[in-house]
């Protein structure tokens, strides 16, 4: 048996490659950040006393976590179209993959809230501090701290599993390489490039959270121990 | 401010009126009733689970009380509309785990209540983080992260961020208790220094030869009861049996 692979074909469509995996990488960026802001306000509704707020959290939580992706992206997608409204495609699966990793993330970052002892927000309670100075002065860092790495997975895996925006043609890296293949017939080589295109966006990702943790860690970039 | 502070219940800035307090089926406080006047140092002592704790921490409202009255620099505490960010900016607390705050610096752990909750500048804060310090004895520790001190610089550092709130009364719970001989002494010097600068104070403490030299009045608690108090001559000639076999046993 022989395999025969020719990449020239494909190589020759480097920028469509390219602006694809552009892409993939701003759908990412976008989801980390809206999904981070739903997270933290998720995890906050979770633990608060308020029954109503923690009941929608939970719900929440639970439909993202017990459907799949697709699915979500599908929801979304006829969802806004049977409204009648029509938003680009790319519009679409950043609005889906924020709904689905800001469930993912307030699981996560609930783990690290409750991981901040209980001393601690008694001292801070003591210091007259509000709750929601708490939160944003004694709470939010360590707690984040605590789970960088699952949420650097998460935004990782997210970035990954954003491939099947594809089904709702968003022009990123896969229905780049759907279309690339489908033109040149050189399947196997297309996605063995694509493979290698999403190696290389889950390091970039990689090495800019291990940035971001360098900047909003200070005492972790000085004394390099773990909180 | 500070004539408000000793109206309501004659001189003291600490009175307890007969305050009832049961976890579930536990009672834990069962009519206790003390003051603390201006000025005054008063140690609270008992064996473990005589409800120590519990006292002095409804004192500054982390725990509401069933029945009875606790007035604090004349707030209400028992009302249930107390305003209890005000309680608390009058009221120091300190408690046997240091709990500073791991990700901030220590100036940054003296600094956040002062400029969060009372809104002082940064600078200005910032240098009264230096004159706190320097209270305890840690000018040099400013920049270190809490992970860097030691245990009794841990603690004293936490007294220093109490103070920097400029409190009316400060609550110890058994702050020495983590800390080895070595690191307790330097601890309670730095609190009997606040003494003798004529601050308020409510102390939990397991160190008796302390207690006698520091304060002005002593409560023991036995059963959730003020069993016996009475100025610090009680430790060497107690009336009750009880007192007599609590300071026996050496604790
Ligand atoms: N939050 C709580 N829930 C239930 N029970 C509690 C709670 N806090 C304290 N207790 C119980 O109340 C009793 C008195 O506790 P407290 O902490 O006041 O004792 P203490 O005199 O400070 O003892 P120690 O010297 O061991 O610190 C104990 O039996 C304790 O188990
Ligand atoms: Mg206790």
């Amino acid at each position: 048996m022989r395999i025969n692979l020719d990449f020239g074909a494909i190589l020759e469509r480097w920028p469509a490659f390219l602006s694809g995996a552009i892409l993939t990488l701003e759908l990412a960026v976008i989801a980390t950040v809206f999904g981070t802001v739903i997270g933290v306000l998720g995890a906050i509704a979770r633990r608060s006393d308020n029954p109503v707020a923690t009941r929608v959290a939970a719900l929440y939580v639970e439909t993202i976590r017990n459907t799949p992706l697709l699915v979500q992206i599908f929801l979304v997608y006829f969802g806004l179209a049977s409204l009648g409204v029509k938003f680009p495609a790319f519009t679409v699966a950043a609005a889906a993959l924020t709904i689905n990793v800001g469930a993912y993330t307030t699981e996560i970052i609930r783990a690290g809230f409750d991981a901040v002892p209980k001393g601690q927000l008694e001292a801070a309670e003591g210091l007259a501090l509000s709750r929601w100075q708490i939160y944003w002065h004694v709470v939010m860092l360590p707690a984040i701290e605590k789970v960088y790495p699952a949420l650097t997975s998460q935004f990782v895996l997210l970035m990954l599993a954003s491939s099947v925006t594809s089904q709702i043609s968003a022009e990123e890296l896969t229905a780049v390489a759907n279309y690339i293949q489908s033109d040149t017939y050189r399947a196997f080589e297309t996605y063995i490039l694509v493979a290698i295109a999403y190696v290389v966006l889950s390091l970039v990702m990689r090495a800019g959270f291990w940035a971001l943790g360098l900047a909003l860690f200070p005492r972790r970039r000085r004394l390099g121990t773990p909180l | 401010m500070q004539q408000n502070a000793a109206s309501g219940a004659g001189s003291a800035v600490v009175s307890l009126r007969e305050v009832h307090k049961s976890f579930g089926p536990l009672k834990v406080l069962d009519g206790v009733t003390f003051d603390v006047a201006r000025g005054e140092v008063l140690t609270i002592i008992g064996r473990s689970g005589s409800g120590k704790s519990t006292a002095l921490r409804c004192i500054d409202r982390f725990e509401t009380i069933d029945a009875g009255q606790i007035e604090v620099c004349g707030h209400k505490v028992h009302d249930p509309g107390l305003d209890l960010r005000a309680l608390r900016q009058d009221v120091g607390i300190v408690f046997q785990s240091y709990n500073l705050f791991p990700h901030l610096t220590i100036e940054e752990n003296i600094v956040l209540a002062p400029s969060s909750v009372k809104r002082i500048p940064k600078a200005q804060a910032r240098k009264e983080a230096r004159a706190v310090l320097a209270q305890v004895g840690l000018e040099d520790k400013l920049h270190h992260y809490p992970e860097q001190l030691s245990g009794g610089q841990q603690q004293r550092a936490a007294i220093a961020r109490s103070l920097a709130m400029r409190p009316k009364v400060m609550l110890f719970d058994e702050v020495t208790s983590a800390l080895d001989p070595e690191l307790t002494g330097e601890v309670l010097k730095v609190i009997e220094a606040l003494a003798q600068d004529g601050m308020t104070m409510v102390m939990v403490t397991h160190e008796m030869g302390f207690a006698r030299s520091i304060a002005d009045r002593v409560v023991f608690m036995h059963r959730g009861k003020v069993h016996e108090s009475g100025t610090a001559t009680i430790l060497t000639a107690p009336t009750t049996p009880e007192l007599a076999q609590f300071i026996g046993t050496g604790l």
